[in-house]
């Protein structure tokens, strides 16, 4: 363990943690951008400058050393840490009202933090670069000019997804995130897993047609074996969005396009809602009663004819096990053991 | 090992002492880049076509370039019995005038010559007793412009490989002791002691190390480290060999921008030539020692240049410099093995520091700063060209006498050193000591070794506005204050030289540059405001003229000067009437003419066109009277 | 599964999910594991930049061969002789785990003499991989301090399924990767709860936690405690009961949530049975191709309008819970399956889920320390034994559930179908990331769509070009058993002389050309290989 003081406060921290673990574990805010706590350390954003031991260094990636003395608001790092935020928004839209992010923004956080007055801002000339937004997913978009170059993206797609889609590209203040070939992101190796735009601190990275859920609940995803854990964000009665569960040590919040995006199967108006009862070929809607009236009927008809093993049951890989229970369950009480479901397949 | 490379270089001595008294004139061709792009190919090829012609027989051979770039195409005549004479401002036609006037005629043509090795030829100036020779030490480039590149013949007859041979003959560890004493300084900007980063390398722990050399020279106007590639590509191949003995490495690359193509065709050639010797590969000279030599190709990034963007680059990734704090290259560098980094210039001294001795190398410079500097002399001055002085020596020394003085008569008003992140120093600053520390302090820097003269018709805001805009450009991208903080400094400079300035905008960019310097990841960023910060240290004045009286003192940002014709003077001749693209001129035969300023493009063809007997056109800055 | 169960005891991934990560080396066969098992893929990704050794065996240039130490590309079906050569090859080598095998397995020798002849030479020439690749990724998987092995339907949908698995686990009993961390021979399971239906006893043999229904004594507590007589004959399995339909000797079937006629082998066959069934009963959330030949259409809620547990593939029992109410009158399957039970005579009393488990853990000794209360926690993976027990990360820990681990002496034999003049090209099939399955959820989400709406038949333009085919035409794909119209993609992905596709699109069902000749011991059918003719349309 190491001891050191933050803002003349000691705190004891495991040897090779960065000033930035020992802030927090104090509870220290130091202002961050480009540091997420999946991914490795950047260090390009320069927001969490501190003066450590009188020298001014990157919180999230100066290691802590024995009796260190670190200034998160010394004079020099405010300097630093205001300055980098003013440069940041002098190059952001923002426009905050019409962006998703609008009131999650870590950028606004920062901003607020750093203390941000219109007569600083006046002094700046806007360096908002005019490009085109990338609309080509269908799921999310990529808004470069609310892209703030943290990197945060090109680290989830290498070392989350692992695929690797996107790097920055060019040079100086042309600098900007791009696919292979600078396509479209629907046009290159990208997945769509969407981890990236769970990560983004601002509106770059953003959902399409996104509503805000107004309750979340814990499930699990529907759709392969790997089983990951899932928040079904709920906005009256139609679930509206999904996100990887960050506790799940299936999935540790991590999700594939499918569990991401796959969702509108709940809510589509080609849902069966009602029993249907095929007459001279075609299904007429039915009542419960009537529905399963008729086949219990013909069940113990079935059985009662030609003995129970005439009857058969496929059950389902994609309902509960509890469902799978009594449906084997019903399937021994009528006297068959004729079940299966499509494990093989 | 010495033993074994003395028959090598008794065979490369004794051809070298049959050329100096060869019964044949020897005719030599500065045939760099900068002598090829005056035409040194068209005028070789005019010497051998006269020759040809007149059936006369001379050694006609290729050499670097030895400085002189003012007076390019250099030729020299070595005539049997003669000292060798150089010419300058050698065109084909007067390349054949010459060899029929000198080889043929025996008139040594006192007019075309620049100097000549010895004083016997009273018309000529001797080559040590120029003034530009004077102040000058060459150990860098000690061989450039003597020796063909094409040849290690010619090296070794140098005293080439002595150093290898004395160093394989070492331990590592009094090979590092040697260069310590010696105070040898990294030669690419920084000036971090050599023997230390050696040490470190050595002491690195690990089954692979590497050496690494960069000559990614990126500096606009700097070609110190091409000069030598090109000229003398030898002596860096040794020293990275006496590197590798020295750290364990076996292996080594030579980071080449491909912007340099001759330089990579002669180090390819001296590679294979090194190798055919035995100085370079499987057990050189019989020591055991092994080492490999691998050029690699630069895209042309100016960052690259910084060490760790540079070993990202290599691995084939994006050339990005590695935040702090971070293993030191030395300890984790190429493939994440030890590397040993060093500029071409640094392992360009090594050889000799090794073989003559730390003494010897002391004995150049300054106590903290021994040897000397390499500097690409540019700018509005007389003679520029590639110059190697002891460190420790007066700006004035180079700008006056080497460089021989302001072109055009002008006044001097600034000089640029470091490259596109130096700084400017006023005349007032012109006793300073050129060395790492003193740069430092005066707010410039001693760079890879660009020297840019300014006159008194340069405007410093437009000149950092110059510089800045190549950082900008350069810069990697990935941290916030060298991205966006160069432009949003260069969106500030912009507006200043367009008249647009506020009051507060000095204090901005001053503050601005600060937080730069504080806030970037790399050296590019930490010294991109320093052409900013030292024009506002140093000419505060012009800043605050372009702001509150949207004047430019030096007559240089467009937007803010006008054109006018003095009625005194013009004499109606109609020339300026008849260029103005824009018909913003008007008037009549003895009518003087008149600028219509609110048609007027500030072209300044009018200005150049106007005959001087005249000089009736006036550049002016402030507010027109007539927009008044 | 049975495969597994013969060798270990019980059938299921050995390992856990986040395991994988810092294996020492991973053996990926037969699964495409970053189309389809994406989060997993994500794992194998992160493992091998932490420096894991990859090897993948697949026939098809899957994604994953980008970032591998060894690709073999084995032509289909032939996966035994690839992994008796690689046995071969560590035996010969002496880098088998000699403590392991002597305190922990059995039949050795046996298998030793049957994998004797497979030498890389001999496997090379059957499986079209290069002898010193099979070497190669023999040394790199043994030479792992912990390999793990990921393998999915592309290893057990053949008439040899149940073989390929036993190989399988000689390879990884020979290593001693079986009971330790970051190892193991995993099954990655297709379907959210694949696992949990299985555990159910969702089969024909076997109640909940693979309890033989012909084992009196097992009987005899279900007996008791469900106060029903029960039948020990073992059932039908899927394609058994589709050919018994036909027969007439299965005559009414109730089918939940699936839709065999375009996930099961043969779809021209399963339509036609399902036709001869006097009475089909379908519960679904959609009118799927199956429900459109029912009698009665039961409207069923999705997942995320009832409660309840999933099992995903690494055993790990997880809660599903309500977030809407069901749509229209659509209601929870084990609502209906309730209504059902009582109409025909029994009195279900399930108020809930969570009834429901608290009666399986209480018939089942794997589950019998899980109860929803656990679950809020966070899953559980069973064997969880007991209300104290933690569940079990890694199976086989110090001793098999069977004992011994046991070697097998496998033999290769050529699939049921190979191809021939008339059929001269291997179908192959799977799936693609952004459908799932017969799309009855994917394709409700049109972003899903856009990446992948219609099918494109992978063949190599080597094959493409002797055909007179390019990209985006559209081909006649005949077996023995049908014929299916699709669009075509050339592509190095699939080897000459093999096509692949997807069984996702109804228009071009890649089930109505596979064959249904199933696996002798596992009865799992040959989906990954079948003889088609290409034709242009």
């Amino acid at each position: 363990m190491v001891t050191l003081y933050v803002d003349d406060l000691a705190v004891s921290v495991e040897k090779g943690s960065t000033i930035l673990d020992a802030a927090r574990k104090l509870g220290i805010y130091i202002p961050t951008l480009c540091y997420h706590p999946d991914l490795t350390t950047f260090g390009g954003c320069r927001v969490c400058m501190v003066e450590a031991n009188g020298k001014l260094v990157t919180a999230c990636r100066a290691p802590v050393e024995e009796g260190m003395v670190v200034r998160t608001d010394s004079s020099a790092a405010r300097q630093v840490q205001r300055t980098v935020v003013e440069l940041t928004l002098s190059n952001h839209n923002g426009d905050c009202l019409t962006c998703v992010k609008d009131s999650r923004c870590k950028l606004q956080e920062v901003a607020n933090y750093v203390g941000i007055t219109p007569e600083r801002m006046a002094m700046l000339r806007s360096a908002v670069p005019e490009v085109e937004v990338d609309e080509s997913n269908p799921f999310f978009k990529l808004d470069r000019t609310r892209c703030i170059l943290c990197g945060i993206c090109v680290r989830t797609c290498q070392e989350i997804n692992g695929v690797a889609a996107i790097d920055f590209g060019f040079r100086g203040h042309k600098t900007t995130v791009v696919t292979i070939g600078n396509k479209g992101l629907a046009e290159s190796r990208c997945e769509s897993c969407g981890e990236c735009l769970e990560r983004c601190p601002t509106g770059a990275l953003a959902r399409k047609d996104y509503e805000q859920p107004s309750r979340e609940v814990k499930s699990v995803c529907p759709y392969c074996g790997v089983g990951c854990g899932i928040y079904l964000g709920v906005r009256g009665d139609r679930v509206v969005s999904v996100r990887g569960d960050k506790d799940s040590p299936v999935n540790s919040g991590q999700l594939c396009v499918k569990g991401r995006f796959g969702y509108h199967f709940i809510n589509h108006p080609d849902r069966l809602t009602a029993p249907l009862i095929k007459r001279d070929g075609v299904f007429v809607e039915a009542s419960w009663d009537e529905a399963l009236d008729l086949v219990a009927a013909r069940f113990l008809e079935t059985a009662k004819h030609y003995g129970p093993d005439a009857l058969a049951g496929i059950s389902s890989a994609r309902c509960t096990t509890e469902e799978n229970y009594l449906f084997q369950k019903l399937l021994r009480f009528l006297g068959t053991n004729n079940i299966d479901h499509c494990a093989r397949l | 090992m010495r033993k074994v490379l003395e028959p090598l270089r008794q065979e490369a001595i004794q051809r070298w002492q049959a050329l100096q008294n060869s019964d044949k004139p020897v005719i030599l061709v500065g045939a760099a880049t900068c002598g090829r792009a005056s035409g040194a190919l068209d005028v070789m090829a005019a010497i051998e076509d006269k020759l040809r012609e007149q059936g006369r027989d001379a050694i006609v051979r290729q050499v670097g370039c030895i400085g002189k770039c003012h007076s390019e195409v250099l030729v020299d005549i070595i005539k049997p019995g003669r000292p060798r004479i150089t010419y300058g401002h050698i065109t084909p036609e007067l390349a054949k005038q010459l060899v029929e006037d000198y080889l043929v005629n025996d008139n040594p043509r006192t007019d075309l010559a620049v100097c000549a090795a010895s004083g016997e030829e009273t018309d000529i100036p001797c080559a040590d007793e120029l003034p530009d020779s004077k102040h000058q030490i060459r150990v860098v480039m000690c061989n450039c412009g003597h020796i063909d590149p094409g040849s290690i013949d010619d090296y070794l007859a140098q005293d080439g490989y002595m150093g290898l041979a004395k160093a394989l003959e070492m331990t590592p560890q009094e090979i590092i002791e040697v260069l310590k004493q010696s105070g040898l300084r990294g030669r690419g900007g920084a000036g971090f002691p050599a023997g230390r980063k050696w040490e470190s390398c050595l002491k690195a722990k690990s089954d692979q190390k590497y050496v690494i050399c960069n000559a990614d020279e990126g500096d606009p106007g700097a070609f110190m480290d091409r000069s030598v590639l090109e000229g003398d590509p030898y002596s860096v191949i040794e020293g990275m060999a006496i590197a590798g003995y020295a750290i364990g490495a076996s292996k080594g690359y030579v980071y080449v921008r491909a912007e340099y193509p001759l330089a990579i065709r002669q180090l390819r050639l001296a590679i294979q030539q090194a190798k055919e010797k035995n100085l370079l590969g499987k057990n050189i000279l019989g020591s055991g020692f092994d080492f490999e030599l691998e050029i690699f190709q630069g895209a042309g990034a100016f960052v690259c240049g910084e060490s760790t963007a540079l070993v990202l680059s290599i691995e084939g990734r994006r050339g990005m410099p590695k935040p702090l704090p971070r293993p030191r290259t030395t300890e984790e560098g190429l493939w994440g093995k030890p590397t040993l980094l060093n500029n071409v210039k640094t392992f360009a001294c090594v050889a000799q520091i090794i073989h003559r001795g730390a003494e010897w190398f002391k004995s150049i410079g300054t106590e903290k700063c021994p040897g000397t500097a390499v500097f690409a002399l540019t700018g509005k001055v007389n003679k520029s060209g590639l110059i190697e002085v002891p460190m420790g020596i007066q700006l004035k020394k180079i700008i006056y006498e080497i460089g021989g003085g302001v072109a055009g008569g002008r006044e001097f008003k600034a000089v640029q050193t470091g490259g596109p992140s130096g700084g400017c120093l006023p005349a007032d600053l012109l006793d300073l000591p050129v060395d790492f520390d003193s740069l430092t302090a005066a707010g410039s820097m001693m760079g890879s070794g660009g020297m840019v003269v300014m006159d008194d018709s340069t405007c410093m805001v437009d000149v950092a506005r110059y510089f800045l805009e190549f950082t900008l450009e350069e810069s990697c991208g990935q941290c916030t204050p060298c991205r966006v903080g160069t432009e949003q400094m260069l969106k500030i400079l912009h507006d200043i030289c367009e008249g647009k300035g506020r009051e507060e905008d000095i204090d901005l960019l001053v503050e601005m540059g600060k937080a730069i310097i504080d806030g970037s990841i790399c050296g590019l960023g930490q010294s991109a405001p320093n052409p900013v910060l030292s024009t506002i240290r140093y000419f505060r004045d012009e800043y605050e003229a372009h702001i509150r009286e949207k004047r430019c003192p030096a007559l240089v940002c467009k937007k803010l000067i006008y054109y006018r014709i003095d009625p005194d003077k013009c004499q109606a001749c109609g020339r300026c009437l008849k260029a103005c693209p824009v018909q913003a001129i008007t008037g009549a035969k003895k009518t003087p003419h008149v600028i219509d300023l609110s048609k007027c493009t500030k072209c300044g063809v009018c200005f150049e066109i106007c005959p001087d007997r005249f000089s009736a056109v006036e550049r002016k800055t402030g507010q027109a009277e007539e927009l008044n | 599964m049975a495969g597994l169960a013969t060798v270990l005891g019980s059938g299921a991934m050995t390992n856990t999910i986040g395991e994988i990560e810092d294996a020492g080396a991973i053996f990926v066969i037969g699964s495409n594991t970053t189309e389809n098992h994406p989060v997993i893929g994500y794992r194998v990704r992160k493992a091998v930049r932490k420096g894991a050794k990859l090897i993948v065996a697949d026939p098809r240039r899957i994604p994953l061969t980008e970032i591998c130490d060894a690709y073999l590309p084995l032509k289909p079906g032939t996966d035994v002789a690839l992994l008796n050569a690689m046995t071969h090859v560590i035996l010969r080598e002496g880098l088998e785990d000699r403590e392991f095998i002597a305190n922990r397995t059995e039949g050795l020798e046996e298998m030793r003499r049957a994998v004797e002849k497979y030498t890389p030479e001999y496997a090379a020439a059957i499986t079209g991989v290069p002898a010193n690749d099979i070497v190669r990724a023999a040394r790199l998987y043994a030479g792992a301090d912990s390999a793990a092995i990921l393998y999915t339907m592309g290893v057990t949908q053949h008439t040899s399924g149940t073989e390929n698995v036993l190989s399988l686990a000689n390879l990884a009993l020979v290593t001693g990767n079986l009971g330790k961390p970051h190892a193991g021979l995993n099954p990655l399971r297709g379907q959210n709860n694949v696992q949990g239906a299985c555990d159910m006893g969702a089969l024909p043999v076997v109640f909940t936690g693979y309890q033989p229904v012909a084992n009196d004594e097992v009987r005899a507590k279900f007996v008791k405690a469900w106060g029903v007589e029960l039948s020990g004959v073992p059932g039908l399995t899927i394609t058994e009961m589709f050919q018994a339909a036909a027969d007439k000797k299965v005559r009414a079937m109730y089918i939940m949530g699936e839709n065999p006629i375009l996930t099961d082998p043969d779809a021209n066959h399963i339509y036609e049975c399902l036709e001869s069934l006097d009475f089909l009963v379908v519960e679904d959330i959609f009118l799927t191709e199956t429900a459109q030949v029912a009698d009665v259409v039961l409207p069923a809620a999705t997942f995320a309008e009832k409660d309840g547990t999933f099992v995903n593939t690494e055993r790990r029992v997880q809660r599903v819970r309500q977030a809407i109410k069901p749509r229209g009158q659509s209601e929870p399957d084990w609502q209906i399956i309730q209504e059902l039970a009582r109409r025909c005579g029994f009195e279900w009393q399930y108020e809930s889920s969570r009834q429901i488990m608290e009666e399986i853990s209480f018939l089942t000794p794997s589950y019998a320390g899980i109860t929803f209360e656990r679950l809020e926690a966070g899953g559980l993976q069973w064997p969880c034994p007991s209300a104290d027990h933690p569940g079990t990360p890694v199976l086989h820990v110090g001793k098999f559930s069977r004992g011994l681990g046991k070697f097998s002496a496998v033999e290769y034999r050529l699939s049921a179908e190979q191809p021939d003049e008339e059929f001269p090209f291997l179908l192959t099939t799977g799936r693609s990331l952004y459908q799932y399955h017969t799309g009855t959820m994917t394709m409700k989400t049109d972003g899903l769509n856009r990446f992948h709406e219609e099918e494109l038949m992978e063949i190599n333009p080597a094959d493409a070009k002797v055909l007179g085919l390019c990209t985006d035409d559209t081909v006649n794909v005949t077996s023995r058993r049908g014929l299916v119209r699709s669009k075509i993609k050339l592509t190095e992905r699939v080897q000459p002389g093999v096509v692949f596709m997807t069984f996702h699109f109804a228009e071009t069902a890649a089930n109505l050309l596979t064959n249904s000749e199933v696996c002798h011991i596992a009865k799992t059918p040959e989906l990954k290989v079948c003889a088609v003719r290409i034709e242009k349309a």
